[in-house]
């Protein structure tokens, strides 16, 4: 099943919740927060999200600027 | 003598505040957080980069000061009330600096989109510190919308051109009685003693110091014009005047 990742197209297995998703980014959920199809999805929820077909996944951390 | 910088229910004894923009590393940055002495410093949200973990935060939190997220390179109301919410989901605080663009080439800000920001976010909770044209009549709309200060450009972002208009800063200063921060424009130590004689409660710099060839003396030159610039403000200026006033009395004066 193919979503979209910070932009970019991203092959996942079916049933695949947010949690793996985001950890599939290669670092820990500390300060970092994540929204499918422009929603906000609070951290505790992301174990019991499932993810359609399609859906656009942002997850966002502190950088510098501004 | 404590003079404290109230904003957003905080309070704090730096009336610097620092944006992370610019710094050629996380070490460049870390010093000038040390030498501004700044307590609360300023990050954007952008998508995560896999693999590196949040050094970003590390630093400010190794350093002990708080962080204020931006929605830095947003351009419409949506974007940055999305951004916000995602900001206080990933940090865990109500503040935001909402900052809402027009173009790319000014940096400006969109009044239009930022008054809707603003109201969204202030209902939702929010500590709303909006980045704001130096426009008096918006800072007011501003504080009646229920944001807790308002941050007037000196100059576009990242100019250095210093403040332009001071007289609409002081107008700002007189309109509202939320804090007033000087955000954007400050080029240089001077500048920055400017918007606190104006009667600014606090100023933002990002690129001069960052970008300063020194950063950290930048930071600690800044930090002094902060300091002096309020002293200055406080101990009241003498008034302008178009002809000379002799500062020694003729009493007593010698003729030859």
């Amino acid at each position: 099943m193919r979503v979209s990742l910070n932009g970019t197209a991203c092959e996942i297995a079916e049933g695949d919740s947010l949690q793996e998703v985001v950890a599939s980014l290669g670092r820990g959920a500390r300060g970092l927060a994540a929204a499918v199809n422009g929603e906000v999805i609070p951290a505790s929820q992301w174990p019991s999200y499932r993810l359609s077909p399609g859906d656009r996944v942002e997850v966002l951390g502190a950088a510098q600027g501004g | 003598m404590t003079d404290l910088l109230a904003i957003a229910g905080l309070k704090l004894s730096s009336r610097l505040i620092l944006g992370t923009g610019g710094a050629p590393s996380l070490e460049v940055l870390d010093q000038a957080v040390e030498s501004s002495g700044t307590e609360m410093v300023t990050v954007a949200m952008r998508r995560v980069d896999p693999g590196t973990e949040g050094s970003l935060l590390d630093v400010l939190a190794r350093r002990g000061v708080r962080v204020l997220p931006n929605t830095a390179g947003c351009y419409t109301a949506a974007d940055a009330v999305l951004t916000a919410r995602m900001a206080r989901e990933a940090l865990g605080t109500d503040l935001v600096k909402l900052e809402v663009i027009g173009d790319d080439r000014t940096l400006l800000p969109d009044p239009v989109e930022l008054l809707d920001a603003a109201e969204i976010l202030v209902a939702d909770g929010f500590a709303v510190l909006p980045y704001t044209n130096d426009d008096p009549i918006l800072a007011r709309r501003l504080e009646q919308t229920g944001c807790a200060a308002v941050m007037p450009l000196g100059s576009p972002i990242g100019t250095g051109l210093g403040i332009r208009n001071p007289h609409n800063i002081a107008l700002i200063v007189e309109s509202v009685s939320i804090p007033v921060v000087l955000d954007a424009g400050i080029g240089t130590a001077s500048d920055a003693a400017q918007a606190m004689e104006l009667g600014c409660d606090a100023v933002l710099v990002a690129s001069a110091i960052t970008r300063a060839r020194e950063p950290a003396l930048m930071g600690s030159a800044i930090a002094d014009a902060v300091r002096a610039g309020r002293a200055a403000r406080q101990a009241g200026r003498i008034p302008r005047r178009y002809w000379a006033r002799a500062s020694t009395s003729d009493d007593g004066r010698a003729e030859f």
